[in-house]
């Protein structure tokens, strides 16, 4: 390998100093965060009962952590994510190529796409107890009505912006609309799908703790609200920072299967 | 010369809420066997859109186009379009771009396989057939996109202005390039082009189009001597400014 000049040296020592200096600041800075709450409750400045403290979030963590139960409800919310986010991808991409494949249909079909998809979903939670019961298929369900739609519209945008003259040239190939839609509308448009997975991950979160609040035995949601009708300030506040966890490792989760995509 | 495609009063028009627009008119003409025509024309004369009505990817709203005595109603078999970019796919390796026309026409037969294979090494590009197409230069790009078109034995090319795109040494290079490369392969090509040299230096046979609505303002046969062989030694020659101030005359009288 040859020898890298010093000017180079230099500039990549200085980069490599400013990623420390940038990883220290957000270290010290939830540091300084989590020591001024703890001091702040152990001077007796805010109220421990109400606003918890970092250290009786760690107790109770590790007490339900050792019996199990943070882990069952952990567990719960992170597979009804997973499935719903699962059935997004996969129905949002499904639905985004009909639509393309039948412009009459789509034309037809897009107020009531934009409807749905500016309706608060949150609305739809009570009657999708009534309709479906007090249970897991809610909850996933729930969560689906969350990002589908949106999710629909943009890939279904996403599709209709792809270069004209990259379909030209399939057809002039010979090729058919299929051979358009999965030579180059589909594998052209993965960092876009990428993208917008990232959107529905967190999507189906805000879904399945909206279901949960509303009709779950376990879950985090589910959790949150036990904890607040049983004024368990530390189990509520606790259950908010797995969330924080959960919703950062979902979305690195995709920033992962990006950059392996790119490479 | 037997003609390989007839054009007959072709007309066509573009439909928008706002009117009509007449984008070719009467157009008249027929390239033979082996011919290299070159359509020049101002910008906006319809000159993609007369290459669309060869391919049959639109149909002529009246008159009729033949190709070796049948009508191209059932589009583009037998015809290879190359557009003005390369459109070589970046989620693809060269050699999956190159291959791309035979996948759709499920022909990937071992001959024609070992055909693009020849191509790839005859003009260069075997080295890099794993690549990315990024990787390519501009001209390896458009060496990439030919070999695409060819790689369905079309008999007949058509070229939209397909070095438009690049800069202009390389420019003088591909044209000279890909020039070559049509008459090795023996096939009949019609490309559209405003570069009145481009033109000049690589045709059989020049059709000046009219300012829109497009129509055949002149049909001009083009010859040089035995030894101005290559479309670059051909800009050098005297027929080439005789030509040149021809065709210039031509299109301005349109002003």
């Amino acid at each position: 390998m040859d020898k890298l000049s010093a000017a180079q040296q230099k500039y990549l020592q200085d980069r490599d100093f400013h990623k420390k200096k940038v990883f220290l600041c957000r270290l010290l800075l939830l540091f300084l965060f989590l020591a001024a709450w703890e001091g702040a409750a152990f001077a007796g400045w805010i109220n421990s009962f109400i606003f918890s403290s970092p250290s009786r979030i760690a107790v109770t963590a590790a007490e339900m952590a050792g019996d199990g139960s943070l882990w069952l409800h952990l567990g719960v919310t992170l597979g009804e994510t997973l499935a719903s986010f699962l059935m997004v991808t996969f129905f949002g991409l499904l639905a985004a190529i009909l639509l393309w494949l039948f412009p009459a249909a789509s034309e037809v079909l897009e107020p009531y796409l934009v409807m749905l998809n500016s309706l608060p979903k949150s609305a739809l939670a009570p009657l999708l107890i009534v309709w479906l019961g007090n249970n897991v298929r809610t909850v996933i369900v729930a969560a689906v009505s969350v990002a589908v739609f949106g999710s629909i519209i943009t890939l279904h945008t996403g599709f209709r912006e792809i270069d004209s003259d990259k379909i030209k040239l399939i057809y002039s190939l010979g090729g058919s609309k299929k051979d358009v839609m999965f030579k180059v509308i589909v594998p052209g448009s993965v960092p876009m799908l990428i993208s917008n997975m990232k959107v529905n991950v967190g999507l189906c979160l805000v879904g399945v703790i909206i279901g949960e609040f509303l009709s779950a035995k376990a879950g985090l949601g589910y959790l949150i609200i036990y904890a607040s009708q049983t004024f368990k300030m530390d189990w509520m506040l606790m259950s908010i920072v797995v969330l924080c966890l959960v919703s950062t490792l979902l979305y690195q989760g995709i920033h992962l299967l990006e950059k392996k995509y790119e490479k | 010369m037997e003609a390989m495609l007839a054009l007959s009063h072709v007309c066509f028009s573009y439909h928008t809420v706002g009117g009509e627009t007449l984008a070719l008119t009467d157009i008249t003409f027929s390239v033979g066997f082996g011919e290299f025509a070159v359509i020049v024309g101002p910008s906006g004369c319809g000159k993609s859109t007369l290459l669309s009505l060869i391919c049959g990817l639109i149909r002529p709203e009246s008159g009729e186009i033949r190709r070796t005595g049948r009508r191209t109603d059932t589009a583009s078999r037998g015809i290879g379009y190359m557009l003005q970019k390369d459109h070589l796919f970046e989620w693809r390796s060269v050699y999956d771009n190159v291959l791309l026309g035979l996948e759709i026409q499920k022909k990937l037969t071992q001959p024609n396989l070992d055909r693009v294979n020849r191509m790839l090494e005859t003009y260069g590009l075997s080295a890099f057939a794993q690549m990315k197409p990024s990787a390519l230069s501009g001209g390896m790009k458009q060496r990439a996109a030919l070999i695409r078109t060819l790689a369905l034995d079309p008999d007949l090319l058509l070229l939209d202005e397909p070095f438009s795109a690049l800069d202009y040494q390389t420019r003088l290079e591909v044209s000279d390039d890909i020039g070559s490369i049509i008459r090795r392969e023996k096939k009949t090509a019609i490309l559209v082009t405003h570069d009145l040299s481009e033109a000049i230096s690589m045709a059989d046979r020049v059709i000046i189009l009219s300012r829109r609505p497009g129509a055949v303002k002149r049909i001009l046969p083009i010859s040089f001597p035995e030894e101005y062989d290559t479309p670059l030694k051909k800009r050098n020659s005297q027929e080439f400014s005789h030509y040149f101030n021809l065709i210039w005359k031509e299109l301005k009288t349109y002003g």
